[in-house]
Parts: C-alpha cells; sequence; structure tokens
C-alpha cells in the first residue's frame, strides 16, 4: 500500500517546516509480544504553527510524540526519519539528542507535580536548565527565571520563584513546566495533554499561555489531547490518529466543519458539547475498542467499528489522500484515509456559491 | 394528600475533616426519579457530598435523609436497611472493583449484604438480568475485573449499584475516566436506565457539558458551598453567579468558528485553601466582579429565575451580573 504525502503539509506560507516527520513507524516488544504503535506517520510542522493531534487512548498520540526527540525506552523500535530543520534525529547518538532537547525541542506533560523536583525550589529547576544549555551564571539565571514566571502569567513572580513545587497550585505548577520548557527558546514544544489534570477554568489560562508564547516568539506548538474543545480552541491544523495511523488531516475549521473519517465523525458526534444537542438527543456513541495490534494489517485498522465499512475497507489500507465526497472535493490540505469517507453536509454556506 | 418525600434531602450538610472544611452548609433536595447534577472543580467538596450521603464519612453536622427517613443518626446495624435504599458509582472502575473476586459475585454482593435468603439460582439469575440489563453478556459474571475494558468495568460498577433496587444512585465522575466514545456509552446507558427504572440519582462532575444529556437540576458548588442552583435550562441558559457563568465559558465547545468568537473569562489559577476560606463570598478571590460587600458580607441564596444564587450581584427582580463584562487584563498580567 502507498502513503500519499501532498507537499505543502505544512502551509506553505508560513515557510519551510521546522520539524518533517516521515513514515515514522514504533513498535515495542512486550511480554506478550510485539505491539505495533505508531506507523508510517508523516507530518510537518511550520515555523509559529499548532497542531492539535488527537485520538483515543492506545491512538499512539503520546508514542510519536515521545519518539520526536528520542524520548521513548531502549524496548522502542523506530524507524522513519524526524528531522528537525533538516538534521536527522532518528538513531542519532544521545548526546546530539540531549542538545537538542530542552534547547530545540521542549516537552510538557499531563501531570506537573510528577515531572517537578519536590525538594528544589522553581527558581532553581528553571535556572538549572539555563546553566546548563546557556551556561548563565546563577544570578542570571535566577533573573532571567523571574522574568519566564512573569510570561508564563504568574502573578508576583519574583516572590513564587522562591516557592517549592507543593506550594503551588495545579495550574501553576503546570504554568512553572512551560516556563522550564521554553526557557531556552526551543524552536518546538510538545505539550503532551497539558490540561487534562486541570480543572476548566485553570485550563483555559494554560492554553492561553500557549497562544502567547507562539504569538510572541514564534514557537512550534504540537498539542496532544483527546479533548476536542482543546483542539477546536488553539490548534490551527489537527491530525486524528486512529490505532497507530493518521487517518484524518487538515485545517481546524475543515476538520469540524467536514469531517471526512468515519472515526473524526464518531468521535465529534461522541463529545458532549453544550447547546449542540440540549436534553433530549443521546450522544452517539462509537461501538467497540481501539485494536491493539501486534502488526499493521493491509486493511482498515477502523473497518470493524465503523458502519460504513465494506470488503475493500478489509482487504486494503486506504491511503492518506485528498479524497472526493461526492461531487464536492475536500480542501487541497484535507486528507483522510478513507475508502467511503463522510459526505458533506448539506448546509454549507460557503460551498453553496457556485 | 400529603407530598412524596424526596429522594434525597440535605439539610446544612457540613464535614470537616480536622481543620480542613470540605463542605460547609449544603442544603440540596432531589425529588424521586430525578436526576440532580453536582457540578464544582477538583477540591470544591462535591465528592464529599457523595460520600456523607452513603455514609462512607460520617458529616460533622447536618442532616441527610432518604426517602423522608433522617439517616444521619442511624446505628450501623439500622443503617444496614437502609443501604438497600441508596447505591453509588465511583470514578475509577479499575480500583472499585475487587480484582480477586468474580463478576458475578462482585454484582451480587449487595444482595448478600443485605442479609436478604435468596437461593443461588435465583442469585445467579437477578445477576443475569441486572448484566444485561447493562449490555453485558451473562457468561460476563465468570469473568474477572481486570479481563474487561474500562466501559465494561463501568457497567459492572453500575450493575453492583442497581442490583438492590435502590430509590437513589449517586453516581460520582461515573465517566471521567473513560475515553470520548466509551463515556457517551456509558451516560447514554446511565440516561436509560434511570428514565426506565425511574431512580433519583445525584450526578457528581466537574464536567458541565457531560450532564446536559442527563441533569433535571443543576448544583453548582464551590469550595464547600452551593453557589447556585437551577434548572438545566435555566443554568445553561440564564447562569446567575459568576462562577457558573465562567465554569461555562470556560468550557471549550468542540466548534473552533463558535470557539474563537466565544469571549474568554479568565479566573486566577489558585482556587484558595479550605482551611481558611476567604471571609465574605468564598468566590471572591478569583471573581472579577468582586467588591467591597463580597468581602465584609457572606451573600445569602437569593431566588432568581425559578433557581438560587449567592451572589450580592443577584436580584430577586432578575438582576444579575455579567461576568464577560469584566476587565481581565489584569489576570493575565
Amino acid at each position: 500500500m502507498t502513503t500519499v504525502e501532498s507537499p505543502g503539509a505544512a502551509s506553505s506560507v508560513l515557510g519551510a517546516p521546522v520539524l518533517e516527520i516521515r513514515d515514522l513507524s514504533v513498535s515495542f516488544t512486550t511480554e506478550g509480544g510485539t505491539v505495533s504503535a505508531v506507523d508510517r506517520v508523516s507530518l510537518d510542522l511550520a515555523p509559529g504553527e499548532i497542531v492539535g493531534m488527537v485520538g483515543e487512548s492506545g491512538c499512539g498520540k503520546s508514542v510519536t510524540a515521545m519518539s520526536i526527540a528520542g524520548l521513548l525506552p531502549s524496548s522502542a523500535r523506530i524507524s522513519g526519519s524526524v528531522r528537525l530543520r533538516g538534521t536527522e534525529l532518528v538513531g542519532t547518538r544521545e548526546s546530539v539528542l540531549r542538545r537538542v532537547r530542552g534547547k530545540e525541542i521542549a516537552y510538557i506533560f499531563q501531570e506537573p507535580m510528577t515531572s517537578l523536583n519536590p525538594v528544589l525550589t522553581v527558581g532553581r529547576q528553571i535556572g538549572e536548565v539555563l546553566q546548563v544549555h546557556e551556561r548563565m551564571s546563577r544570578p542570571a539565571a535566577r533573573a532571567r527565571a523571574v522574568e519566564l514566571l512573569s510570561l508564563v502569567g504568574i502573578p508576583s513572580a519574583s516572590k513564587r520563584v522562591d516557592n517549592y513545587p507543593h506550594q503551588l497550585s495545579g495550574g501553576m505548577r503546570q504554568r512553572v513546566m512551560i516556563a522550564m520548557a521554553v526557557a531556552c527558546g526551543p524552536k518546538v514544544l510538545v505539550a503532551d495533554e497539558p490540561t487534562t489534570a486541570l480543572d476548566v477554568t485553570v485550563q483555559a489560562g494554560i492554553l492561553q499561555v500557549l497562544r502567547d508564547l507562539r504569538d510572541r516568539l514564534g514557537t512550534t506548538i504540537l498539542i496532544i489531547t483527546h479533548d476536542l474543545g482543546v483542539i477546536a480552541d488553539v490548534a490551527d491544523r489537527v491530525v486524528v490518529m486512529y490505532a497507530g495511523r493518521v487517518v484524518e488531516r487538515a485545517q481546524v475549521t475543515d476538520l469540524f466543519a467536514h469531517p471526512l473519517h468515519r472515526y473524526t465523525a464518531g468521535l465529534l458526534s461522541a463529545s458532549p458539547t453544550p447547546g449542540k444537542h440540549a436534553g433530549t438527543a443521546r450522544l452517539q456513541e462509537i461501538p467497540g475498542l481501539v485494536p491493539v495490534l501486534s502488526s499493521q494489517p493491509d486493511a482498515c485498522t477502523f473497518a470493524d467499528r465503523c458502519p460504513a465499512a465494506d470488503s475493500q475497507c478489509r482487504e486494503s489500507a486506504p491511503p492518506l489522500e485528498v479524497v472526493g465526497t461526492g461531487g464536492a472535493l475536500a480542501a487541497k490540505d484535507h486528507l483522510a484515509a478513507c475508502w467511503h469517507p463522510c459526505p458533506a453536509p448539506r448546509t454549507q454556506p460557503q460551498e453553496t456559491d457556485l | 394528600m400529603t407530598p412524596q418525600p424526596n429522594a434525597l434531602e440535605l439539610e446544612d450538610l457540613v464535614m470537616h475533616f480536622g481543620p480542613v472544611r470540605a463542605v460547609d452548609g449544603v442544603s440540596l433536595a432531589i425529588p424521586k426519579g430525578r436526576v440532580t447534577a453536582l457540578v464544582g472543580e477538583s477540591g470544591s467538596g462535591k465528592s464529599t457530598v457523595g460520600r456523607c450521603v452513603v455514609r462512607l464519612v460520617e458529616p460533622t453536622a447536618g442532616v441527610v435523609r432518604i426517602g423522608g427517613t433522617d439517616v444521619t443518626h442511624l446505628s450501623r446495624r439500622q443503617l444496614r436497611r437502609h443501604r438497600s435504599e441508596v447505591s453509588i458509582v465511583f470514578q475509577d472502575p479499575a480500583g472499585s472493583l475487587d480484582p480477586r473476586m468474580l463478576v458475578g459475585d462482585v454484582v451480587a454482593e449487595p444482595l448478600r449484604l443485605s442479609g436478604e435468603r435468596i437461593s443461588r439460582r435465583d442469585r445467579e439469575a437477578r445477576v443475569a438480568t441486572e448484566l444485561g440489563r447493562v449490555g453485558l453478556r451473562a457468561e460476563v459474571a465468570r469473568r474477572y475485573p481486570h479481563e474487561l475494558s474500562g466501559g465494561q468495568r463501568q457497567r459492572v460498577s453500575i450493575a453492583r449499584a442497581l442490583i438492590s433496587e435502590p430509590t437513589l444512585l449517586i453516581a460520582d465522575e461515573p465517566t471521567s475516566a473513560l475515553d470520548v466514545s466509551v463515556q457517551a456509552s456509558v451516560l447514554n446507558l446511565l440516561a436509560d436506565l434511570q428514565r426506565d427504572i425511574g431512580f433519583a440519582c445525584l450526578f457528581i462532575t466537574h464536567d458541565l457539558s457531560a450532564v446536559e444529556y442527563l441533569a433535571d437540576e443543576i448544583a453548582v458548588m464551590y469550595l464547600g458551598q452551593l453557589v447556585e442552583t437551577g434548572s438545566r435550562e435555566q443554568i445553561f441558559t440564564r447562569p446567575a453567579h459568576p462562577y457558573t457563568q465562567a465554569l461555562l465559558a470556560a468550557a471549550p465547545v468542540a466548534d473552533p468558528v463558535r470557539q474563537r468568537q466565544r469571549q474568554p473569562v479568565l479566573l486566577g489559577d489558585d482556587l484558595p485553601s479550605a482551611l481558611d476560606p476567604p471571609s465574605g463570598c468564598r468566590f471572591r478571590t478569583r471573581c472579577p466582579l468582586a467588591f467591597d460587600r463580597c468581602a465584609t458580607e457572606v451573600p445569602a441564596q437569593v431566588e432568581v429565575g425559578g433557581g438560587k444564587a449567592a451572589c450580592h450581584l443577584v436580584q430577586p427582580d432578575g438582576t444579575r451580573p455579567d461576568v464577560r463584562t469584566a476587565d481581565n487584563s489584569e489576570v493575565l498580567s
């Protein structure tokens, strides 16, 4: 089978991609046998772009993210290519990767408490990054830490810099993690479920900080989430993953206005949205579970849960490509891996204009 | 004709853990067969309310009435008779199901505990019926919880909760640990069962969007107290309390066009400590509309649009504040 990769995967207006992922595959050897977690994922990130990666647990989102800067355990078998501004990262020496991490590519994770050192003040932890990567003196690093804390919206940063992690709320800790991640001005920030452990009122503030970083510093952000509301809020483009494969990729408005892949459509109608279904209507269900695959079959892996699946879906894997849906062709940067994509919704005011 | 007793009544419920004032004067009534959602963020005390109702913790003060009977002061033995009246489903089915028990025994356990004499065959039949009701095959009874998926395990918890035919179900974040598609099926199941069986339900959640399908009434909790109660429609369309408004505004909608037109309401990050809650209105430290009176005077519950809200800016004539008009600039720094 083929994976059709469109040129201009990242919007060409934004310039050459910062990060190019090509045919990235990851599998693990476990006690229960081989598990194929990521299957030939290709994705470009343009400078200053926020790309959302969405899917349920077990879809390979986090494994994809971790493999970018070599954060996976040695049991992972990785193939394909990840290039950071032209430099290949897959299979690169650990000493090179160590310089890349933090300085070029930074990560934030779901649980800020376990990512922070409980016995060091936040100022020391942020300062350490600067002392190591930027060879700053301790006083200079501390001064910069205060600046970073105010950049991420922490009030009275000059006092908070001496706090220990336990003295901060969950939202504040996540802001500290972001401050630490952007300390060396990375080109790419990978945010893996950064707001999942937080309350909604706190989440709104964290998403605002991420948007600010992009606007002020031009940071490219890959945000991984299971929450379509978060995607709708911050992402410019969206990648939908299912069972290790990219099943759909589009500009955010195109994806929500007209999901092509049946899994995307299912996710959208299964998500409760205030005011959307008011009262009587039921949530749409997707029957079955995300499969755990030992190898990637030449078939659509969503077929068993899909209302539109037929023998073609079970016999050959659909390529990720621009698909026509009975007349209306999707936007040229809207790709889906589906033999029977969803028909266009009836009410689309922009497209009736012939 | 005497009015029917409510399925659940809480009167000035207080639960202090040492100096921590987790629940501080909550009054609430759920009529028979109705669903009330108790919504709040982490640390609001919403789960503690649920735990007080089933007396997993002993309330410090106040009264819990189930079906009109005060259960707050019943002895453990007297309580046993009332146990079958109320059941609870927890967030994490992996943690709330005994991994060493077969699913059939897990589901049948409330029958055993009720002391009811029942033959093995009858018990197995009831377990099979109950599993069928939650959409599981009868042979699941001979499996262990770890052999099931998260969604299936939560169905087992629901079967266990309903086998004693309770008049009141406490559902404490029953879908929060589940993936979106599975969450939808469990929410649909709970809605169907509630409609068919007609039990009353206290649905505890942090997620306002999840309750729009289920709840008749919504009660919003902040730092141990209720700040607003009202019908589902009222809360979603005309929320009165600034905190309710902020919660609704903060939950992103899965529609990029709508979401980006919405005006963000940013509260500060810090939920104040329940050890030393703010004076006056507890929400004032994060409220963009707070003024002098909020620090000195505890706002009373004011009737508004058929519901109640505890805010100095809410008037009985329907006047309500709008948190979106507040200047958020200093919160953003």
